[in-house]
């Protein structure tokens, strides 16, 4: 396509730029979910509670939440931080349901072999639970992840630059090519998110491949 | 898990990095020329970030540093930010920009809409040289309307505007030259106001197709030309003088910034402008290359 | 936060074509219509690739694809292919309901065909020992028993419209993003705020409902499945 091959600097800008905005908010949004998500597990009432509350953050739509978060925040209305902190808020709506069903998952045999081995609570949440629940919170991420990138494209609507630009500018003009283009770069950006999730998970999950090999 | 928490540490030290430097637009500017820096903004249309586009390169080839936040949204989005000081220099019209400052101001003509203009900004701001160049709202319909009706000035639409719908930018309805100003200034009062986009494609599709019958458009959009639509006469003056103005903060208006910036005024008038939009809007060309090649060929870049 | 509320005590807020039942209606319309078409579309096709068990890997690698597609990109692209092509309202509503159709339908395939899938497979031989055709096997074994799954994935995917038809207002259809929209051009916060309130209150009673019909049609007989177990978003994700 020869509006793609002309402007391949704009469009690789526009791309780092999204990607930035849409990873920070994950590895924040994760940050945050995994001591709420424990939470929900160790405090059985609050399960029903924190999944509900996080599940409605969830149906605020994006563009208003890109709008009111200065007002919220009191940063400029240009800042870019509006966006990264509205998705932390969508991650973490999205992976905390996930982090408390992950840690649930772990067998409450495998939890106990690890107290009868004399390991303390705290060592074992961060060397037997989380490891163990590892499979469960990535597939969670991945899904925010993808998530995340077709949200971010939405900040296109109060200015912020990135792909959602090349939607807005090839509209106001009547011209599909940018948009097109936008459109297939948030698709490529989506799927080497995935993979990069999927990688790094199975790196942080070695037994799971070695049982597969055998 | 270590692997994956030293990755996780480094990509968050990584991304953090650039939180660092987040340049501060409100800094003080020194006199020295090289040294200056703005921000060019832009309103959501594609003309209005032709012009910032036009802006920005002029004030780069005079080594003023440039970032640009352009397509930022309505004035109602971008003025915020241009009084916080988050944008410096942004194209605006005269007399709509005097209008949504004081709605009672006097826009009739290219002086007055200048002079309530400079009397309406807020003091951290300054308007530079206006330019010939001018691009007004205006209420057009299709040609098919204005035969049925017989439709040639605004005002001829009071009889049959109740059997009409009107559309326009989301924003039109609370613009003193918008849906209010119509009904005052001529009253004229449609049936319904359907919210499409800043005189974009929405409009156009929208008053082909019937879903409006008098929508606003620019004077400047080749689409009239085009579709054939007429653009009807404004003997009151509703929509007043629109002067293409840049309006800058008085911190940043260096000798450097208002000589580049009074340089393009002095050399854009309407029909250059119309051209310029064609180019972007039409023929789909960069609107920063069609200002560059523009500047050069003015001897401003 | 005041500004929210004197945007909602304003009474003028409440009445007319513009007002907020009727924007709420027109939100409430579209989100049906469209699930309605996708569910014509997905349920079908989700039992028929269950129970045959062919296309298998077309469901996973939809589903998943269509989760990364950027909805303000594909809305555009459809109002200016579609679009021109029209007359009248239908020229931007028939685009918008495409691309909200088209994002629909994954997740009620999925669970449709995930739904037909997990059924006992001695359920379905016990039906074929006692004579029942392949249809009848469909209808009278595999769909009941699928309903948990199958309404999992209408349900998710009624969330994912309703949230989603919010985005249609930046092409002028109506519906509660309007608030958003307009209340965007024209800086007015309470607007905004009472446009996100409402479709976060909306999504939360349309959930109710799917909760409610869900209790009523599924036959008591099928665990309310695995609410211990992790659940993912959205059923698809328990394929990928």
């Amino acid at each position: 396509m020869s509006w793609f091959l002309g402007h391949l600097g704009l469009v690789a800008s526009l791309l780092a730029t999204h990607a930035y905005l849409a990873v920070v908010p994950l590895i924040l949004g994760l940050a945050l979910a995994l001591p709420l998500g424990w939470l929900a597990r160790r405090v059985p009432a609050l399960y029903t509670p924190l999944v509900a509350v996080t599940g409605l953050l969830y149906t605020i739509p994006s563009l208003a939440l890109f709008i009111l978060m200065p007002l919220v925040l009191g940063t400029l209305t240009l800042d870019p931080v509006n966006v990264i902190v509205a998705l932390t808020v969508y991650t973490v709506a999205l992976l905390v349901r996930t982090v408390a069903d992950g840690l649930g998952a772990v067998p409450e045999t495998v939890l106990q072999a690890a107290t009868a081995m004399g390991i303390g609570r705290v060592r074992r949440f961060f060397t037997v639970e989380l490891p163990l629940a590892v499979p469960v919170i990535s597939a969670g991420l991945r899904v925010a992840a993808v998530s995340n990138v077709s949200i971010v494209s939405v900040a296109a609507l109060i200015g912020v630059s990135q792909l959602g630009s090349l939607f807005t500018d090839g509209f106001a003009r009547d011209f599909l090519d940018p948009i097109v283009v936008g459109i297939l770069a948030s698709l490529l950006l989506a799927l080497a998110l995935d993979a990069a999730i999927s990688g790094l998970t199975r790196l942080a999950t070695p037994w799971l491949t070695v049982r597969r090999a055998t | 898990m270590k692997k994956i928490r030293t990755a996780a540490a480094v990509l968050l030290a990584a991304l953090a990095l650039p939180a660092c430097s987040t340049a501060n637009p409100m800094g003080t500017s020194t006199s020295s020329a090289s040294t200056d820096s703005v921000v060019v903004g832009s309103a959501n249309f594609p003309e209005n970030e032709l012009l910032a586009d036009i802006y920005a390169g002029a004030l780069k080839a005079k080594g003023v540093t440039v970032t640009t936040k352009l397509n930022i949204g309505s004035r109602e989005t971008y003025v915020p930010a241009l009084k916080s000081g988050e944008i410096n220099v942004l194209p605006e019209y005269t007399g709509s920009f005097a209008l949504y400052l004081n709605k009672a101001a006097d826009v009739a003509d290219e002086a007055k809409a200048l002079a309530s203009l400079k009397a309406g900004l807020p003091d951290t701001l300054t308007a530079l040289d206006p330019s010939k160049a001018q691009d007004k709202d205006s209420v057009a319909v299709t040609a098919e309307t204005a035969a049925k009706y017989n439709l040639k000035a605004i005002g001829d639409l009071a009889p049959v505007a109740s059997q009409l719908v009107l559309g326009g930018p989301p924003e039109w309805p609370s613009r003193a030259n918008g849906v209010p100003g119509l009904a005052s200034v001529y009253g004229v009062t449609f049936k319904e106001f359907k919210p499409l986009d800043v005189a974009g494609p929405l409009t156009v599709t929208a008053l082909k197709n019937g879903q409006v019958q008098a929508a606003n458009l620019f004077t400047t959009d080749p689409a009239i030309k085009a579709n054939k639509f007429v653009v009807l006469d404004d003997p009151k003056s509703l929509f007043g003088a629109q002067n293409v103005i840049p309006v800058v903060t008085k911190a940043k208006a260096s000798p450097t910034v208002t000589a580049a910036l009074n340089a393009v005024s002095a050399k854009l008038d309407t029909d250059t402008l119309a051209t310029l939009v064609t180019k972007v809007v039409v023929d789909k060309a960069d609107a920063a290359t069609v200002a560059n090649d523009w500047l050069k060929a003015n001897g401003l870049a | 936060m005041n500004l929210l509320w004197a945007y909602l005590s304003d009474p003028a807020h409440w009445q007319g074509g513009a007002g907020i039942p009727a924007r709420l209606g027109q939100h409430l319309a579209y989100s049906g219509v469209t699930l309605l078409i996708a569910a014509a579309i997905g349920v079908p096709l989700g039992l028929w690739i269950g129970h045959t068990g062919r296309g298998r890997l077309l469901v996973v690698n939809l589903v998943n694809g269509m989760r990364s597609v950027p909805t303000l990109g594909l809305l555009f692209v459809a109002v200016l292919v579609i679009g021109p092509r029209l007359q009248g309202d239908l020229a931007f509503l028939a685009p918008a309901i495409f691309v909200l159709v088209v994002l629909a339908v994954p997740p009620i395939l999925a669970g449709a065909y995930a739904g037909v899938d997990e059924v006992d497979p001695q359920a379905r031989d016990a039906a074929r020992a006692m004579g029942m055709t392949s249809a009848q096997v469909l209808f009278g074994v595999e769909l009941p028993c699928a309903l948990p799954l199958l309404f999992g994935g209408l349900r998710s995917a009624a969330l994912q419209v309703v949230a989603t038809a919010t985005i249609a207002a930046s092409v002028s259809v109506g519906g509660l993003g309007r608030l958003l929209i307009d209340g965007q051009a024209t800086r007015d916060y309470g607007q905004m705020a009472a446009g996100a309130l409402l479709v976060a209150l909306l999504a939360l009673a349309v959930d109710l409902a799917f909760a409610l019909v869900q209790r009523l049609v599924v036959s008591p007989g099928l665990a309310p499945a695995r609410r211990r177990a992790p659940q993912i978003p959205e059923p698809a994700a328990q394929a990928a």
